[in-house]
């Protein structure tokens, strides 16, 4: 603030940057100017009259949220004449509007409610007949009830600003003024619900929440979704043990508002009839329902055996377990069950980034700096379908700060829209050389990439990065909602938590698949035989914890029902290495948490491989995880704790070859997509990478 | 979808007349000179004009939805357009729309049989001072009596 601008809001002194608009003015100094149409990091509308405030020497009320301080104003927000108006606005907008809170999903939450209780406009001189027009369905899961809109436009904006997708507009005009999808009577999108999210009102409603409950009967639960890697605060409402809505209105969390169809509906996998309820033992060649206590102790004695007589257990981890299972999991392998062979499904190369970075600071990216950051080079991904907030991100720095975006994709992506250049080649680091005279001449870089980057291009790639002279921070991306946390917890047959090497090196998913010797398979959250596939050891004794009964499930030996991620607590590690905590949603029957499986299971052996307990194994992990050293107080109030880069070489990289994307869109989120009837029920389902 | 000549020519000046990048400030007047020859904006026009202006196609629907002037339905040869607001209004605008109505037989935004003549009732067309006026495509009449009015409808009605 060079010259700060001195004025008068309801006689309270007030400094502002130059430019300020006058509503955002107030707000800094603690005073809410009501608003409809205005709306934080979008453009400005100046549709509803709501923010009409007296200013001195001006003689008509003023709209303040396209109205810049200036030196000396004297603002009055809650004048008799400013009162007067917003009441007359509101009598206004209610002419139409059916009041019909009572059944209206926004009741109690709703602005338009909020602002009539503040104002009055409890009378109407309008006598005519209200215009009505029946709702309609636009998609699974938006609908739309014109009556109700007060046309404040935010819905558009947000699509079109916020998405990067276009697909709302407003047709015809005045009283008969509608909100229109792109495709005439239904929408053509990512089906995110923001423009649900955002409305002030109950015009716009979501397919699974509407008519559900009345919001005061919810309690609300803010975790992290377990979808893609991206990390996003979803705040679930929770009535009788049933999360009815996702979403993250309260702006906590890394994403703000953000959430893609995933964060805010496919939650509904939870509650699918296929889901496992209860542990299953083979007997006589079929799975039949039995006691946890039986399970457990099955698993346990053969384990037991299996170690005594020297035989090779592989352990397959989960890309959705939390930081703790996975570390407890590792553990109790290598040191209680005495097995070096432990995997996990790779996406992204991050040991070879680590490597690679090895020396310099500040070289990981978050998701915070892909809003800041000057320019950002998209390197193999597409970002809008594989990585929505990444890329929601991306979009708002365009805006916000007209950051120059480049892309090197294998075929055409939403983020070309804005970018300043965009490269169509499969050979990546050709195509990120020759962009490297236009990189030079911005003040920083984040470099995005995907598994098209992996093994020796990773330091290629970073070689590059140095070459500029200019700052460069990198994302490794990865697909699932912890698969970073997995590889930082050591599920990989040659590194240990961390990044250092294991003790001995142990077999990978496909050795563990093709070893003729292996005497048992444990896999966790995982489906290393998908697609019938077959142990080459037939003897192998397979145990499955997972929530469905997966094609390595069906071939198991003992298949243990475990809890999804909005089922538990505990802490997972997002894309960017943004440590969060999963707060448990719901209780449960019948399945339990994967980590206190591993308690069950190494009590029944009499293994000692520590408490099976979140705080318990976070504290060890914060001892020994190299970077998960954060403070605590941070995480225990559901915000986001940045692992602490890891400043060293890792002397043993695994192989690149292992690394491969499962090519995620908006609509398929792996296994679990496949759960999820929402997901799948969308028109635009399950779409297509690289369309654009 | 291409047009004449002539038209193509004026949209491309009209293009260029804005800066690089502000193609959209095209949009109404190339929905207006697009719409005297095509005769209407169907959705074919509507998806050309989006296209040569570099917005979505809904963009187009909702300038279009917003004035009276672009028409998604097919109009006659010569549009009359009968103002009925306060200052016509006042000196026999009604009388005029209820005698051209009653004499074409069609109502508002109708089109007479033969295609030739297409009628509406307007809000202010901004000839209040020379009320009451009458406005055929782009041409304004004054101070219109009955009489004149209905020698203007069979003036049409023969050029056509």
């Amino acid at each position: 603030m060079s010259n700060p601008v001195n004025l008068t809001i309801d006689g309270k002194a007030v400094q502002a940057a130059p430019g300020t608009l006058l509503i955002d003015a107030a707000k800094q100094s603690g005073i809410l100017i009501p608003a409809f149409c205005y709306y934080e990091g979008y453009s400005l509308q100046a549709a509803c009259r709501m923010c009409l405030v007296e200013v001195e020497k001006f003689p008509k009320l003023q709209a303040a949220c396209t109205l810049p301080v200036a030196e000396g104003m004297v603002v009055r927000t809650e004048a008799a004449s400013a009162v007067q108006a917003r009441k007359t606005t509101l009598e206004f907008l209610l002419t139409n509007h059916p009041l019909d809170c009572p059944v209206c999903d926004k009741g109690g939450e709703c602005e338009l409610q909020d602002m009539v209780f503040r104002y009055g406009a409890g009378e109407s001189r309008f006598t005519e007949v209200k215009h009505h027009v029946d709702e309609k369905q636009w998609s699974p899961v938006v609908y739309y009830d014109a009556p109700r809109c007060i046309l404040c436009y935010r819905c558009v904006r947000v699509c079109d600003e916020g998405m990067g997708v276009t697909a709302l507009g407003i047709t015809h005009r005045g009283a008969y003024s509608e909100i229109t999808p792109n495709k005439g009577d239904h929408l053509n999108c990512d089906q995110c619900g923001a423009c649900i999210d955002i409305c002030p009102v109950g015009a716009l409603t979501s397919g699974i929440y509407r008519y559900q409950t009345r919001p005061w009967e919810m309690e609300h639960v803010g975790t992290i979704c377990t979808h893609c890697s991206d990390g996003c605060k979803t705040t679930l409402g929770v009535r009788n043990n049933e999360i009815v809505r996702g979403n993250n209105r309260d702006s906590t969390g890394i994403n703000g508002e953000f959430l893609c169809i995933k964060g805010r509906y496919a939650f509904d996998f939870i509650k699918h009839e296929d889901r496992l309820q209860s542990p299953m033992v083979r007997r006589n060649g079929k799975l039949e329902e039995v006691s946890w206590a039986e399970a457990v102790k099955a698993v346990a004695a053969r384990f037991a055996e299996i170690k005594a007589a020297g035989g090779a257990i592989g352990v397959a981890g989960s890309v959705h377990s939390t930081n703790e299972e996975s570390y407890f999991l590792q553990k109790f392998a290598r040191q209680g069950l005495g097995t070096p062979h432990i995997d996990h499904a790779r996406s992204g190369d991050v040991p070879a980034l680590i490597h690679a970075l090895a020396g310099k600071t500040d070289a990981l990216a978050t998701a915070d700096s892909l809003y800041h950051a000057k320019a950002v080079l998209v390197v193999d991904a597409d970002l809008s379908q594989q990585h929505p907030f990444l890329a929601f991100q991306v979009r708002a720095n365009v805006r916000h700060h007209q950051a120059a975006v480049y892309t090197v994709t294998r075929g055409p992506v939403r983020e070309e829209q804005t970018a300043a250049k965009a490269v169509h080649t499969a050979d990546y680091l050709a195509g990120v050389r020759g962009l490297g005279e236009d990189l030079k001449k911005h003040a920083d870089l984040v470099i995005v990439f995907g598994d098209g980057i992996k093994g020796a291009a990773v330091g290629e790639l970073v070689a590059f990065g140095d070459s500029l002279g200019i700052p460069v921070r990198y994302v490794c991306l990865v697909d699932y909602s912890n698969s970073r946390g997995a590889m930082d917890m050591g599920l990989l047959p040659e590194l240990g938590p961390g990044y250092h090497p294991a003790a001995v090196r142990g077999m990978s998913l496909p050795q563990m698949a093709a070893s003729q010797d292996l005497a048992a398979l444990w896999v966790v959250g995982a489906d290393p035989l998908a697609g019938g596939k077959r142990l080459a050891s037939g003897k192998a004794f397979v145990v499955v914890q997972d929530l469905f009964l997966t094609d390595t499930a069906k071939q198991a030996d003992v298949v243990l029902p475990s809890a999804s991620a909005y089922e538990k607590s505990g802490t997972v590690t997002n894309v960017t290495g943004q440590i969060q905590r999963l707060k448990k949603g719901l209780n449960i029957m019948g399945a339990k948490p994967d980590l206190e499986i591993f308690g069950l299971i190494a009590r029944a052996m009499g293994v000692d491989a520590g408490r099976a307990q979140n705080e318990a194994v976070f504290e060890e992990i914060r001892k020994s995880v190299r970077g998960y050293n954060v403070p605590l107080p941070v995480l225990a109030t559901g915000g986001a704790a940045q692992a602490q880069p890891v400043n060293g070489r890792v002397d043993v990289l695994p192989d690149p070859e292992l690394v491969r994307s499962a090519g995620d869109t908006l609509f398929t989120s792996g296994s679990l997509g496949r759960y999820s009837k929402i997901l799948g029920s969308v028109m635009e389902a399950p779409g297509a990478l690289y369309k654009g | 979808m291409t047009f004449s000549p002539e038209l193509e020519a004026r949209l491309a000046k009209m293009l260029e007349s804005y800066p690089k990048g502000r193609e959209r400030a095209a949009l109404i007047p190339m929905l207006m000179y697009t719409q005297d020859e095509v005769g209407h904006i169907s959705k074919e026009l509507a998806e050309e004009v989006a296209k040569r202006c570099g917005v979505t196609t809904l963009q187009v629907e909702e300038v279009v939805g917003f004035y009276t002037m672009l028409r998604t339905k097919k109009m006659g040869k010569t549009h009359l357009q009968i103002c009925t607001n306060i200052s016509c209004l006042l000196v026999g605008g009604d009388e005029l729309w209820q005698h051209a109505s009653k004499k074409l037989g069609i109502g508002h935004n109708q089109v007479t049989a033969d295609g030739s003549i297409s009628l509406e009732e307007v809000e202010c067309i901004g000839a209040c001072s020379w009320a009451p006026a009458i406005q055929t495509n782009y041409d304004f009449h004054h101070y219109v009596t009955l009489d004149q009015l209905d020698k203007l409808i069979d003036d049409l009605r023969r050029i056509q």
